[in-house]
């Protein structure tokens, strides 16, 4: 199991531009990928599931991948963090 | 004439027929089925179906609208696809055996009231998006297919609400406004409306009155004005208000994003003035360069008392935030003459313009002056702030006003509050006095600004608010323009740059000559930044130039 942290800095938050990129990079990998934030947890691969979680600016998003690529999910997607959200 | 007052969320107006839009309320007959199986394909069917329509859309929108606008149908193109939407569908379908119409839009309402149920405006709006993709499978299930609805002639749209898939399904070609009972500043229907420059007004209640259907009515997306069957004096003012849009518009749509430099190469920096907030947005729209005069006595008129530091340096920072980037001149207090402010109970003067006002009052009650450096100097951390003192007449006054300023820095300092320590200071030039001894006061400043409507008053003795001296008031006195180009050189010389924020900064026949005397900046009113920089691009002055200069001799 991976997992890691960031603090969104779009003053949008993970509004649903974000969110379906986000759906779309989670989808290209076999892990589960599952997203934490002030206690609620969402699956990164439902669109849905991931607009449920309204996480806003400045909140922190701990990104737990576990599965057979979660290596290289985990630096794919810590660069779609920094580079999205 | 009735009129409807809703939110303007797209400027512009609009003339044309009322055409309301009305959604076929195909009311779903929810009924038992036997094969649920059979009932799930049908479902899986439609979602084919409306997952192509969506990536029809999408081409469609991002030809029309550019992708980041059309995103928002591969969002449903996803939400079609999200497996807790089709569990929750299936689930309907096989354990309750109830038909594919009324799974999907009982698991519609629970999702949108998810959305509409979060405390975030842009996750409510969500809401609509659900429905909006229930509703095209519904649609498609009901071999109801949503074609929104044909228009023969351009006419102005009425509807409920419209959902991003219908706006976009419209003719653009045919669309002269859009107006909408419900709907918010954040649904994809306003933000479409803005990016295709299109007149909307959301919130408009009432509009959908069937009686209102085909009549005349103008629509005016700047205030959310709607007048059905105006009378002609309306008809009249708002026709001069769309012509005046579309000059602007048309001028826009060529200069925005040029840069103000004359044939011959000479830059020059185009500001706007604004007498408060909400004139931000124009300073935008017109592609302004910066904020060149920031009244800061709005604050002072329109408060009952003395503002207090905190809501002068919430107003400031806010300014400096909106800007983003570009310099801001905000000008200090300057009141009396004809502003005058009841709670600073100043003596009642025989000649006002010549009495106590703007730096006068800030010198002989410091409190208040320092009240508003302090508020000042705390916003200047947030973007590209530049002080402006008005009414100037000698050294001295500089001298006191730049050590007040010191005081303040000195305080934030002691109590740790950051600010910009190189914060430009300036003065405004519009005394004759200052005019004269600009030499001396450029030495103590970063940069002036001329404000030629005082320069003129003073220098001409002329009341320009008495309608009697008119033919005595010759703007383009040549004692004027000699001042301005003194003031000008001076200023090079001590290697400070200078502007003008007065009227006559719009005046676009005098523009060729404060090029050629090397005027740095000119601040006009938003609306006048578009015509005054056509005329800058039309400039050569090189050849000129000395001709022009002569003329002042």
């Amino acid at each position: 199991m991976k997992e890691f942290e960031y603090t969104i800095q779009d003053a949008l938050g993970i509004h649903a531009r974000p969110a379906g990129l986000l759906v779309k990079e989670a989808g290209k990998f076999q892990s589960d990928i599952t997203l934490n934030v002030s206690g609620k947890s969402g699956d990164a691969k439902r669109i849905f599931s991931v607009m449920a979680l309204a996480v806003q600016q400045g909140d922190s998003v701990k990104v737990i991948i576990e599965g057979s690529d979660e290596d290289a999910a985990l630096t794919e997607l810590k660069q779609f963090f920094q580079a999205n959200l | 004439m009735t009129t409807i007052q809703g939110q303007g969320v797209c400027g512009g107006v609009a003339f044309g027929k009322l055409k309301l839009l009305r959604k076929s309320s195909g009311k779903i007959q929810r009924h038992h089925i036997e094969d649920a199986e059979k009932e799930w394909e049908r479902f899986q069917n439609a979602r084919e179906t409306a997952s192509r329509q969506l990536n029809d859309l999408y081409e469609k929108a991002c030809n029309e609208v550019g992708e980041e606008n059309a995103m928002i149908f591969d969002i449903h193109r996803m939400m079609l696809e999200d497996l807790d939407y089709l569990g929750s569908i299936r689930t309907y379908i096989q354990e309750q055996k109830i038909n594919a119409e009324s799974a999907v839009s009982m698991t519609a309402e629970t999702f949108s009231e998810m959305f509409a149920s979060m405390d975030n405006s842009y996750m409510q709006a969500r809401a609509a998006d659900v429905k909006d993709i229930s509703d095209r499978i519904i649609a498609i299930l009901s071999k109801n297919e949503v074609d929104g609805f044909t228009l023969n002639e351009p006419a102005i749209i009425g509807a409920e609400d419209l959902a991003p898939s219908e706006t976009v399904q419209l003719d653009k070609s045919k669309i002269l406004a859009f107006i909408t009972e419900k709907g918010s500043a954040a649904s994809h229907t306003s933000i479409l409306a803005r990016t295709m420059n299109i007149p909307a007004v959301i919130g408009a209640e009432g509009i959908m009155d069937d009686t209102f259907a085909d009549t005349d009515i103008i629509v005016d997306g700047f205030t959310g004005h709607i007048y059905i069957d105006p009378d002609m004096q309306t008809v009249l003012e708002m026709q001069a208000k769309k012509q005046q849009t579309e000059r602007q518009n048309e001028l826009l749509a060529k200069l925005k994003g040029i840069k103000p430099v004359t044939k011959d190469g000479q830059k020059i920096l185009l500001y706007a003035n604004i007498g408060s907030l909400e004139d931000m947005p124009a300073v935008y729209a017109n592609d302004a360069m910066g904020v060149g005069l920031f009244r800061s006595e709005f604050i002072f008129l329109e408060s009952k008392t003395y503002p207090t530091e905190d809501e002068q340096f919430s107003i400031y920072k806010s300014a400096l935030q909106k800007a983003m980037g570009k310099r801001v001149i905000i000008r200090t207090l300057d009141i009396g003459a004809d502003k005058q402010v009841d709670y600073f109970s100043m003596p009642k003067e025989e000649n006002p313009a010549m009495g106590v006002r703007a730096i006068r009052i800030c010198l002989t009650r410091p409190a208040i002056f320092k009240t508003q450096l302090r508020a000042l100097y705390r916003a200047s951390i947030f973007g590209h702030l530049a002080i402006m003192f008005p009414m100037i007449t000698s050294l001295s006054e500089v001298q006191q006003v730049k050590e007040l300023c010191e005081e303040v820095k000195a305080e934030l300092r002691e109590e740790q509050i950051p600010f910009r320590e190189n914060t430009e200071l300036g003065i405004m030039i519009e005394t004759p006095a200052s005019a004269i001894i600009s030499d001396k006061l450029a030495k103590e400043v970063d940069f002036f600004s001329i404000g030629t409507n005082d320069l003129t008053q003073y220098t001409l003795a002329i009341d320009r608010q008495n309608p009697d001296t008119t033919p005595f008031c010759d703007l383009h006195h040549l004692a004027i323009l000699r001042l301005i180009h003194t003031v000008v050189e001076n200023a090079h010389k001590a290697g400070i740059w200078t502007g003008i924020c007065g009227e006559l900064a719009g005046d676009l026949s005098l523009t060729e000559l404060f090029l050629a005397m090397g005027v740095d900046e000119l601040s006009v009113s938003p609306r006048l930044i578009l015509p005054l920089k056509q005329k800058v691009l039309s400039c050569d002055v090189s050849e000129i130039k000395d001709n022009l200069l002569q003329k002042l001799k």
